[in-house]
Parts: C-alpha cells; sequence; structure tokens
C-alpha cells in the first residue's frame, strides 16, 4: 500500500471530508511525525509502536573505489519498534506477502 | 516528551477546522489502515517517510536471560521499519546531544 492507495481507502470511508481534505491531512499528518524525529523528538503510538532515534557513533569508513579511510562522524537513525497489537496481529496473519512493485520504489522518498 | 495520537489530532483540529471527533477518528484511521494493510500481508510504503515491511522468521534457540534454560524462539512474522532517505537525512542532522534509549 502506497500513500496515495491510504489517501484514497481513507476518503472512501470518510464521505463528509473531500479527498483533497483527506490526502493534505494524511500529508500533515506523515510530516509532523517526520518533524518530530528530525527535532529528536520520538513518537509513542499505542498499539502500533514507537519510533525513536538511535546513536550511531563516529567511525572510520572506506572508499570503497580507493580503499582510502574516511572518517564519518556520529549521527542519529530513526528506529521502529512495533507495539503489541500490531505484532500480535502481523504474526497471527496467515496472508501471503505482497512487495510493491518495484516501478513504484522511486517513491519512497 | 513524545508525539502522540492526542498531538496530531490537535494538530488536525487547528489547522483544518475539523471538530476534534473527527480529527481523532482521523488519526485512529490512519494507523488502523496501515496496521491492517500489514496484517493483511500488505507492504506499506510512505514517500518522505519510510517503508514498514513484513519478514518471516524461522524458529531459533533462545535462552531465559533469568534461569539461562533453553526456549527456542518460534517461527513469526514480524514488522520492519526503513526510514527513506529524506527522513533519515533530516534526522541525521539532528544535532541534539540528549540521547535517546
Amino acid at each position: 500500500m502506497t500513500k496515495s492507495e491510504l489517501i484514497e481507502i481513507i476518503s472512501q470511508k470518510q464521505q463528509h471530508l473531500s479527498y483533497k481534505d483527506v490526502e493534505f491531512a494524511i500529508k500533515t499528518m506523515i510530516e509532523q511525525m517526520a518533524q518530530s524525529l528530525a527535532s529528536g523528538e520520538r513518537i509513542e503510538i499505542r498499539g502500533f509502536g514507537s519510533f525513536s532515534l538511535h546513536y550511531r557513533p563516529p567511525r572510520v569508513g572506506r572508499n570503497p573505489k580507493t580503499g582510502e579511510s574516511v572518517p564519518l562522524t556520529g549521527k542519529y537513525v530513526p528506529h521502529f519498534k512495533p507495539g503489541k497489537e500490531l505484532r500480535e496481529r502481523v504474526n497471527s496473519s496467515t496472508a501471503p506477502i505482497q512487495q510493491i512493485d518495484d516501478r513504484d520504489s522511486d517513491l519512497t522518498d | 516528551m513524545a508525539l502522540t495520537k492526542a498531538e496530531m489530532a490537535e494538530r488536525l483540529f487547528e489547522e483544518f477546522g475539523l471538530n476534534k471527533r473527527e480529527a481523532k477518528e482521523l488519526v485512529e484511521m490512519f494507523f488502523e489502515e496501515i496496521r491492517g494493510a500489514l496484517e493483511g500481508g500488505r507492504q506499506v510504503k510512505l514517500s518522505g517517510f519510510g517503508n514498514f515491511n513484513l519478514r518471516e522468521k524461522n524458529e531459533r534457540p533462545g535462552r531465559n536471560p533469568k534461569t539461562g534454560e533453553e526456549i527456542p524462539i518460534t517461527a513469526r512474522r514480524v514488522v520492519t521499519f526503513h526510514p527513506g532517505q529524506k527522513l533519515k537525512a533530516r534526522v541525521e542532522a539532528h544535532a541534539g546531544t540528549q540521547q535517546q534509549q
């Protein structure tokens, strides 16, 4: 399911809201979540899961082409821990796993 | 402090003139549709944020950390999250010294 499919599904269930309103609302929610992590704040959604930042300490990397050492600074990376309800529902499912077609992969960012 | 559904609903209430009940319902529906898709075996891709993928894990040996007793960890299906490039870049720049768990 992509963001546009999610918008489509929700706007069908929210007949009193226009498609544009649902689209803007969902984009606002996703942006608020990204903004929260970008400012170092965790996200805690009961039954869904929590997003936090994990610190990666500085390390010496290597340029794979030249073999040259490159110092890399420490950084934060987003981490998701699924909540109990999500874990249980996913684990009890026997539906076959479907990946989204690769053509759509570019939509990720 | 952490971002919660209540704060997300508050923002929709402030920015859209949705009433509080509608805003709450929309936030709830957003997460429920994602859970439902994952429960149905469907991967979820939210551009600008990241992907929620599903993985089947085989049974593996485990141990009760308290008693040292060996207990197999049963095969299971789990959700993994992969942040997109855009989110990673935004978070990486976060220079906060406050380390989160």
